[in-house]
């Protein structure tokens, strides 16, 4: 009961009128950098840091976490409207959230996008506000092996998504780990796949990829078929906030699941990546309506924001506890903490009781402010799909640009985001799908890390992912997951029998 | 009466040509920044040089020691081979400075990549870092030598050393403990020093060489154990971090019988081609900022050696410690084909 006590003090802090007001500014803030293709919540915490140096901490941790938060919202926003992610975890929630925006139901989707982030934050806060010492130390249990474990469960849960011949997908899956392993093996120190160019020395860097192959090749696709936007004839109110409400809790169990899933990746710590695409490829399979995944499912867009958000926020307990960041954005964060002289760790808890708490209030508040503030914003943003093609096509281009160059002010990376626009345009009139190359770059090579740190530790023997009770279920799980068709034709076969 | 003060303007005017010719004249020498000035990081975000830019960016920005404002950019690919070769691309540009960490040396000699700090402009060294031996607090060793005589009883390669990077300090130091012991350890890569920290805590590796900023709080903790550090004498810092213990009860390594120091370079460099009075001023900028409460505390918590040095004596040192990288490296088989 002490922390409850304790969290009530937190909102004490929080609801000074000073910190109501960085908070809000925080999340408007936030929520335009997650709009911004590849300025990403990290990028945007750490430009906006040196604000913060003459706030108090506890000032100061309340408005970048709420960044962070509007961050988390605002990324859902152009992976709607215009199938560009503009956050890496949104990926996930194109596959249905554009094609119910295509059928004039932008408003629904980004409703669900918002209330299924709000629900998976508050779920992760809970966690961390009832269990946090607890959580920190199952957080520790995870080794090099555990990891590959986590990785390897979400590649298994994923395959098998996408509709098209299996073949396609290992292949575009293939590309992917391909690209990943471009750059310097951190392994070995040494480079693979550069071929001498020096451009290629960072590697491929996910978000570039993701802004060409999603942004640019949409923008590419959209021209070939003339010119305009579908789903222009969106519904415009606030109406359609209170219809969709209505429509939300039948995917209870899928919220569930997917927050459980969240908090999982979020402090393990795997990310909000790869657990919006778990949690997308796990509720296709069990939702009953999973034949319907990818041409505008609800649930769809529920599963990934509600686990992206819960791992996003679970993300901060490591930080906070270990000092670990769960995420880039974390650990920006964990820089700040160390400039304003907190020391993170496990004794952060117990020396800097206002702090922490202050944090864990704001967190509360933060993402209720929030849920508003972007609800409030759902007419005028489904609106903007009304703006014609040729005025808003350029401006994407613009911003897409902007945005790849933005992530290591490198202009090599404006080529590279065009090339990889070009290549999503001619896997798609192909019939590719793009979100196995997308999973497997973004997690190839922490997978492949993971594997090889893995295996140094156990002098190469396979059996250190069968060593303890942990990795071993998480490896069955993984291939229960990627058996689940056959398993599942082979169950049906039986029970005919049984009734024989 | 008007000739003696024409020439006496005169001559004032020859002096005054010569002294700004030789660069002596104050107005010649301040040069200020006109525009932002970029602070790269060839580093990720979280690390050692990375905190240690961004509080240079808090410093300069709340007591404006410079007019224009600091850019932190993180350009980490390829080991900080990034960073370093977008510096060597910027000739000429006076409003650009990187951060440097040992990858200076090690990844232009582990990657092959056509990189050398002679390339770039050496400014000043700001502070050098400190490595310890670290094991978990749960084992019994209690000194370095306790643990070599434990590694030594065990098969080679069943102790398991984490470190930062592949062929970078953590893995120098590493070698250099094996060939000053004659134990064989197993060394696992990880991307970050906090993360290392971690799996020394999981017990998922036995040892770590972690800088003691990345392992304090652990330490706070009761979760880690310091066995010695990698440098001449003990460390000068007193205040109490657990237990009665401080920075400087632990001992020095040679003390322990590991024949091997080990210092980190945190120091400034710029772009080729900077001028002298450029130069200066970053010089007197970073005078100012090791001056402030700020950076004294950033210092004590990461037990900094907090050498100074800039001119021809950092040269010299920079010079000194390539040699030395590039023999240990050579010893190692760490050197690019």
């Amino acid at each position: 009961m002490e922390e409850i006590g304790n969290l009530i003090q937190g909102f004490a802090t929080v609801l000074e009128p000073f910190n109501i007001g960085v908070m809000i500014i925080g999340i408007v803030l936030g929520v335009i950098i997650g709009v911004l293709p590849g300025l990403g919540g990290a990028n945007g915490v750490a430009i906006l840091l040196p604000l913060t140096f003459s706030m108090s901490p506890t000032s100061a941790i309340i408005m970048l976490s709420c960044i962070y938060w509007g961050a988390l919202f605002g990324g859902a926003i152009t992976s709607v409207l215009f199938n560009i992610p503009g956050e890496p975890w949104s990926v996930a929630t194109t596959f249905d959230g554009h094609p119910m925006a295509q059928q004039g139901k932008a408003g629904e989707a980004l409703t669900a996008a918002f209330t299924s982030s709000f629900v998976g934050a508050l779920f992760a806060v809970i966690v961390i506000t009832l269990v946090a010492p607890l959580v920190a130390r199952f957080a520790l249990k995870f080794g090099a092996a555990e990891k590959f474990g986590v990785y390897f469960l979400a590649f298994c849960s994923f395959v098998g998504l996408s509709k098209e011949p299996a073949f396609k997908t290992v292949v575009a899956m293939m590309i992917g780990f391909a690209l990943a392993a471009v750059g310097l093996d951190h392994m070995t120190g040494q480079l693979r796949l550069t071929f001498g160019f020096t451009e290629l020395l960072p590697g491929f860097d996910f978000l570039i990829a993701v802004i060409g192959l999603f942004g640019i090749g949409e923008i590419l696709l959209t021209m070939e078929e003339g010119l305009r936007f579908k789903g222009q004839s969106a519904n415009i109110n606030l109406r359609v906030v209170l219809q969709t409400w209505m429509e939300l809790p039948r995917y209870w169990a899928t919220s569930i699941r997917s927050c459980i899933i969240g908090c999982w990746m979020g402090i393990t710590p795997a990310g909000a990546t790869p657990a919006s695409f778990m949690s997308y490829g796990i509720a296709k399979r069990m939702s009953p309506r999973g034949k319907n995944f990818g041409k505008g499912e609800i649930e769809g867009v529920v599963a990934p924001e509600t686990a992206a958000h819960a791992a996003g926020t679970s993300a901060l307990l490591p930080m906070l506890s270990l000092g670990v960041p769960g995420s880039p954005t974390a650990a920006v964060l964990l820089g700040g903490l160390l400039i304003w002289g907190l020391q993170p760790g496990p004794l952060l808890f117990v020396e800097q009781k206002e702090f922490v708490w202050g944090l864990i209030a704001s967190m509360y508040l933060g993402n209720i402010v929030g849920l508003i503030i972007v609800l409030t914003c759902v007419p005028i943003l489904a609106a903007m799909l009304r703006i014609p093609f040729p005025v808003i096509a350029p401006i994407i281009l613009v911003l897409c640009a902007i945005g790849a160059y933005t992530v290591h002010n490198n202009p090599f990376d404006v080529i590279m985001m065009l090339v990889f626009g070009v290549l999503g345009y001619v896997l798609k009139k192909c019939d590719y799908p793009l979100a196995p190359l997308v999973l497997a770059l973004v997690l190839g090579d922490k997978a492949e890390e993971a594997f090889r740190q893995a295996l140094l530790g156990s002098q190469g023997s396979l059996t250190v992912f069968w060593s303890n009770g942990l990795v071993g279920s998480i490896m069955l799980l993984g291939l229960i997951a990627l058996f689940w068709p056959t398993i599942q034709n082979g169950l049906a076969r039986l029970r005919p029998r049984r009734a024989v | 009466m008007t000739t003696p003060t024409i020439r006496n303007a005169f001559g004032a005017w020859t002096a005054l040509w010569f002294a700004a010719v030789l660069g002596l004249v104050p107005a010649q020498a301040q040069w200020q920044p006109n525009r932002p000035v970029e602070f790269i990081i060839p580093a990720g975000t979280g690390g050692g040089a990375d905190l240690m830019a961004r509080t240079i960016q808090g410093i300069v920005t709340k007591h404006s020691l410079m007019k224009t404002p600091m850019v932190v950019i993180n350009k980490a690919g390829g080991a900080g081979g990034e960073g370093f070769l977008d510096m060597k691309s910027s000739r000429n540009n006076p409003h650009k400075i990187v951060i440097t960490l040992s990858n200076l040396f090690t990844t232009p000699l582990a990657t092959g990549i056509p990189f050398n700090w002679k390339d770039l402009t050496p400014v000043a060294m700001l502070a050098l870092d400190e490595f310890v031996l670290w094991v978990n607090a749960e084992t019994p060793y209690k000194s370095a030598k306790d643990y070599i005589e434990a590694i030594k009883k065990a098969p080679p390669g069943q102790f398991k050393m984490g470190g930062t990077g592949s062929r970078q300090e953590d893995q120098i130091i590493t070698v250099a403990i094996e060939k000053s012991t004659g134990v064989k350890f197993t060394y696992i890569p990880f991307r970050g020093g906090g993360e290392v920290a971690v799996q020394l805590v999981g017990n998922h590796v036995d040892s770590t060489v972690n800088n003691p900023n990345e392992a304090v709080a652990q330490w706070r903790g009761g979760k880690v154990r310091p066995l010695c550090v990698f440098d001449g004498k003990p460390l000068p810092y007193n205040e109490v971090i657990v237990d009665k213990l401080s920075w400087n009860s632990i001992p020095t390594c040679k003390s322990q019988g590991l024949n091997m120091e080990y210092l980190m370079l945190r120091g400034i460099f710029m772009a080729p081609g900077a001028t002298p009075d450029q130069v200066n001023f970053y010089v007197d900028l970073f005078k100012k900022v090791r001056e402030t409460p700020e950076w004294q505390k950033l210092m004590q918590d990461g037990a900094f050696n907090q050498s100074f040095m800039t001119g021809a004596e950092y040269v010299k040192w920079v010079t000194t410690e390539e040699q030395r990288h590039r023999d240990l490296m050579a010893e190692a088989g760490f050197l690019a084909k």
